[in-house]
């Protein structure tokens, strides 16, 4: 079964290292779609490989690949401890420990996925009250909400009952035609469910938020989103408004927030640039063998692990 | 809500109700919602006689601005929870893309 650890292993460090790649790389500004199925590919390939080479340490050789090899050793493990042969004691409790973290690392994972989207539902929840009470409709934007602030916000607030907020300090901001644009972002995400999407990427940062990669793959895919969002605009408005309109959002008046937020703005920095140069200079669409290698990628990076710890070889 | 943040002092239900001259409300009606704003800590209230009088928790400005600052993700806490159109820049970067915007504008005011 050692090979099997091994190749496991080699697994989810590759998807790290191909995390970090892709966190660097150019191309999927051209095709955030297919960027962003990697991306998922590459998330879920690590976790199933990374439990899995836990599993498989603690497993026994040759029983239906790595999830029933680690059911009987388990098994075996506790029979061995209880009535002292069979295995040596080391053995067994070393066995143990490793299925036990194993099985840790899985509930870790799940739990993480799970608190975020409780927190993000409670969130959500406490704004659309705030919203019920304080907001109203607008001729100037039909179909969104205002709310009476200085200061420039545009955003959605995703769900069954979804909601696109503008702020009156946009109103006064944009131009009718600048206004559309932003309706039409706002649509795409909502349509398009790009809140699922993001939720993952978002609640592994927040967990793990000393572990760079986890964050850098939260901000690459909240920024591809963001991307794909401008491209469905597109189909409805002329890529000038929808940049004149990140421009005027992007570089409005003064923060809210009295300090603390140098970082994000750094980093908001050279997403707003990236998205307008985007924009007014738009680069072909990547050719469609290599979105097709880039989605086949992506079905391979689930299906290794998958098959490693379904089947014995 | 308005009419409670409209208000200098509590009001009793009945006083709400008229003050809500644009509809015509069954005075029950207006005594659920007022219960049910001060369920979910928007209104304080408090016995006056046989009546209870509503107050506004906070003024409305409190509330806009927890909603910006949420939906300007300045609350340090970036969930999922909402999907802001974009983030404001640095001021440096700001002058940068002013100076990209008047270009552009210039080149197609021509």
């Amino acid at each position: 079964m050692f090979p099997l650890v091994l190749v496991l292993a080699a697994v989810a460090g590759g998807t790290a290292l191909g995390a970090a790649a892709l966190a660097s790389a150019r191309w999927p500004y051209r095709s955030p779609g297919a960027a962003i199925l990697l991306w998922q590919a590459l998330g879920l390939s690590w976790g199933l490989a990374a439990v899995g080479a836990l599993a498989a340490l603690g497993a026994v050789p040759g029983e239906h690949g790595v999830a029933g090899g680690a059911l009987s050793g388990a098994a075996r493990a506790i029979r061995s401890a209880a009535l002292g042969f069979e295995t040596p004691a080391l053995i067994a409790a070393a066995r143990l420990a490793v299925l036990a973290a194993s099985v840790a690392l899985f509930a870790l994972l799940v739990w993480v996925l799970l608190a975020a989207s409780a927190a993000v539902l409670v969130a959500r929840r406490r704004h659309r009250i705030l919203l019920s009470l304080l907001a109203h409709g607008d001729p100037k934007v039909p179909g969104a909400l205002v709310v009476d602030h200085p200061a420039a916000a545009a955003y959605c607030v995703p769900g069954l009952r979804s909601k696109i907020v503008i702020s009156a300090g946009t109103l006064d901001l944009l131009d009718s035609a600048e206004l559309a644009a932003v309706l039409a972002h706002e649509r795409a995400h909502l349509r398009a469910r790009h809140d699922l999407v993001l939720l993952p990427f978002s609640a592994l940062g927040r967990a793990f938020p000393r572990a760079r990669l986890a964050c850098q793959a939260h901000a690459t895919v909240a920024l591809l989103v963001e991307m794909l969002a401008d491209d469905r605009a597109l189909r409805h408005r002329p890529a000038r408004e929808l940049a004149t309109a990140l421009l005027r959002v992007g570089t409005s008046g003064a923060s809210l927030a009295p300090s603390g937020t140098l970082a994000a703005a750094s980093a908001a920095d050279a997403e707003v640039a990236a998205r307008v140069a985007r924009l007014l200079t738009p680069q072909a669409r990547l050719p469609l063998h290599a979105q097709a290698l880039v989605c086949c990628t992506a079905a391979l990076l689930v299906a290794i692990p998958v098959a490693l710890l379904l089947f014995s070889f | 809500m308005d009419v409670l943040w409209d208000s200098t002092e509590p009001l009793t239900v009945r006083q709400v109700g008229l003050r809500l001259t644009n509809r015509d409300l069954a005075h029950t009606t207006v005594m659920t919602v007022l219960d049910r704003l001060a369920k979910k800590g928007f209104a304080r209230r408090k016995r006056d006689g046989r009546a209870w009088r509503y107050q506004a928790a906070a003024n409305r400005e409190a509330y806009v601005t927890e909603l910006m600052l949420h939906a300007l993700d300045q609350t340090g806490d970036r969930s999922a929870a909402l999907a802001s159109f974009a983030r404001r820049v640095s001021d440096s970067e700001a002058e940068v893309l002013r100076r990209a915007l008047e270009s552009i504008g210039e080149l197609h005011r021509d």
